[in-house]
């Protein structure tokens, strides 16, 4: 199992809200912030953010839960976002992926017991003229196939 | 001896990294001085990673390389492309705003300059506000995001709008399956971007700039930021741009994931920190936009075309194109092709021939069924309606929108009626939520289009009421555009509609 996190601080949470404070519409580039150094938003960070912005904690959670990116708790150690959009289906793409994941027994948006892994679909990595495409803890993957689909999940953890 | 090797995404994605590495351990190896140039996409990914080398008379083609290409490729060994000016599907584009992409080192201001770059900008600063706007408004330049809105009628209300503080938000948020335009330009050749961007800021009267860039391009984000913060160290942003004593800065605003924060209002609020719910409109972005205040929002091709327009003038753009379509169109050719990539040329092309020709047809080399353009949001065009040429109004008249000019090419074994219901899915994961026919019109079209592939033919006229619904009663794009795929699948390719309750009878 993974570890819970240890929960951050006042402090610490205020020492990377407060540098945005100051710009223009800082929510997103807070909530950025957050997700960098801790994989996901503390739940203490609302009541923060709640308190730095004015805001109430209802709305600062409105927020945090309309964006895909923000997580209310920590991904695996790695992430691999596969692309299901229209260009990756179209070369088969989807098929493929449903087929893999299953093998391996991996579900979407979970995370392996080992907390080794999250799988997550994403729309369009902007890679349509060599889909199917993924991206591997931000590195960019094209033309994948089963095997290395596979191959990269098992890497990964799976 | 220099060696090009790109940096670009969708290069990484075949392996361009590590082609980059082999070459340097390589040449150490063999003692030879080599100068490695990560540059962007030349636009053929179907050669990427595509290397070029320059042993002083000119650079020669080779690709697609491989890292166990790579002794061959010093050996001399790798068949040649030639020149990437001679390849076919690169000698029949017409480069304009793509001109520099692949051929300079995106973040080397002095070859961005040798290459005609800040010569728009420059011409710009001795201009006045109004005559900046009317040089656009002359190119003929419309929105490149998807519609096709004149960009110069844009600005002209933007400049006219008296305000203490106005914005330039340049629309990078490119979540459009099938295209990758932005991406490339942004990789490729930022500074074109961030040029354009100041030239607006000098014809609105705005001197702050902000490009919204979706998360899922972390290249992107990282050549755009580093791009900026030179452009900042040399005096092309910053309180004297250019030593004109005019003001311009701006930064990168990284984006959530929310798909439906491409649509300009949506992604104001999101620049603004709040959910990525769409404004009514009127009032106008152009007149209480980004914090309330007149605001140009312009997709990334629309601003990173100011530059050349500027540079070459306005009647030197406009020349290019077919009817109320100016200038070029930045095609992306995407999904089941043999050929893919991006393809610049003047408005009027066929589909026909940009699939059938330039593509090569499907990878798979299976027949082509079915042409998905403008993305998510735009129709599927069966091959009999192949001779659309590309325009706004030409392809509106074929029942589809061009959009950004992406092109998903599919073969005869897409299931038309699983990607109307993929549509209709889409939208319902992505729907902001604040209007009843995207939020629960695309969650009630899944049903139906469940219903139909029961063989429930009742669903059908169901169906398209719904589309109706939606396409009328829907306050942006998301919901208003998700019934073209749709109805599009349902009109073109009946049969896939039918099949299971033939199959039932």
């Amino acid at each position: 199992m993974q570890p819970t996190p240890p929960i951050p601080t006042d402090d610490e949470i205020d020492a990377i809200l407060m540098p945005h404070k100051g710009r223009e519409g800082p929510l997103l580039p807070m909530l950025h912030g957050l997700q960098a150094e801790y994989g996901h938003i503390p739940a203490p960070a609302i009541s923060r953010i709640a308190h730095i912005m004015n805001m109430t904690r209802a709305e600062v959670h409105g927020v945090v839960s309309f964006y895909h990116d923000f997580r209310e708790k920590p991904a695996g150690r790695h992430v691999v976002k596969i692309c299901c959009a229209e260009a990756c289906q179209s070369v088969g793409g989807d098929v493929m992926v449903e087929e893999t994941l299953a093998k391996l027994g991996l579900d979407w948006h979970a995370t392996t017991p080992n907390g080794a892994l999250t799988v997550e679909p994403v729309y369009c990595l902007g890679l349509c003229a060599c889909g199917p495409a993924a991206m591997v803890d931000g590195k960019v993957v094209g033309r994948l196939d089963a095997p290395r689909l596979e191959r990269i999940l098992t890497e990964a953890g799976a | 001896m220099k060696i090009y090797v790109p940096m670009d995404s969708a290069a990484k994605a075949l392996g361009a990294d590590d082609v980059a590495d082999a070459i340097r351990r390589e040449a150490e190896a063999r003692g030879l001085d080599v100068t490695l140039i990560r540059n962007g996409s030349r636009g053929m990914i179907w050669l990427e990673p595509l290397v070029e080398i320059d042993r002083g008379d000119g650079r020669e083609a080779f690709g697609p390389v491989s890292v166990e290409d790579v002794p061959a490729l010093f050996d001399g060994r790798m068949d040649c492309l030639g020149a990437v000016e001679d390849i076919p599907f690169f000698a029949r584009q017409t480069r304009l705003t793509f001109a520099r992409c692949g051929v300079i080192d995106p973040l080397d201001l002095a070859d961005y300059e040798a290459h005609g770059g800040l010569a728009g900008l420059r011409r710009a600063i001795a201009m006045t506000a109004p005559e900046i706007v009317a040089e656009v408004t002359d190119s003929g330049l419309r929105g490149r995001g998807g519609a096709g809105f004149p960009t110069g009628i844009k600005w002209k209300t933007v400049m006219e709008a008296d305000a203490p503080q106005k914005y330039i938000v340049c629309n990078a948020d490119e979540g459009d399956s099938g295209t990758f335009a932005d991406r490339m330009i942004m990789e490729g050749d930022p500074f074109t971007l961030i040029e354009g961007m100041t030239i607006a800021g000098l014809g609105v009267g705005a001197t702050r700039g902000y490009v919204y860039l979706r998360s899922e391009y972390p290249d992107a984000i990282t050549v755009m930021n580093e791009a900026i913060r030179i452009a900042r160290a040399k005096g092309v942003l910053g309180g004297d741009i250019l030593g004109s004593g005019r003001a311009f800065d701006m930064q990168v605003r990284v984006g959530a994931g929310a798909y439906v924060c491409g649509e300009e209002t949506s992604l104001l609020n999101s620049l603004e920190g709040k959910r990525g719910v769409v404004r009514a409109k009127p009032p106008l972005p152009a007149l209480e936009g980004f914090l309330g205040r007149p605001t140009v929002v312009n997709n990334v091709i629309s601003l990173a075309t100011v530059p050349v327009v500027l540079e070459k003038g306005a009647q030197h753009y406009a020349d290019f194109g077919t009817g109320r379509s100016r200038g070029t169109v930045t095609l992306q050719i995407a999904g089941n092709v043999a050929r893919g990539g991006l393809f610049e040329t003047a408005f009027g092309i066929t589909l026909d021939e940009v699939v059938n020709d330039l593509a090569g047809g499907t990878r798979t080399g299976r027949p082509v069924k079915a042409v998905q353009v403008g993305g998510p949001l735009g129709a599927y065009i069966p091959v009999a309606n192949f001779d659309a040429p590309l325009g706004y109004e030409e392809l509106d008249a074929k029942g589809g929108l061009l959009g950004h000019a992406g092109l998903t090419v599919f073969d005869d074994s897409a299931d038309m009626l699983h990607m109307a219901r993929f549509a209709m899915e889409f939208c319902a994961v992505e729907s902001c939520g604040k209007c009843t026919p995207c939020r629960i019109g695309s969650v009630r079209g899944v049903e139906t289009i469940d219903r139909i592939a029961r063989g429930d033919a009742d669903a059908i006229p169901l169906l398209t009421d719904l589309c109706e619904t939606m396409t009328d009663g829907s306050l942006c794009a998301l919901g208003g555009f998700t019934p073209l795929p749709v109805m599009s699948a349902l009109t073109h390719f009946p049969d896939d509609f039918a099949t299971q309750k033939e199959a039932a009878e």
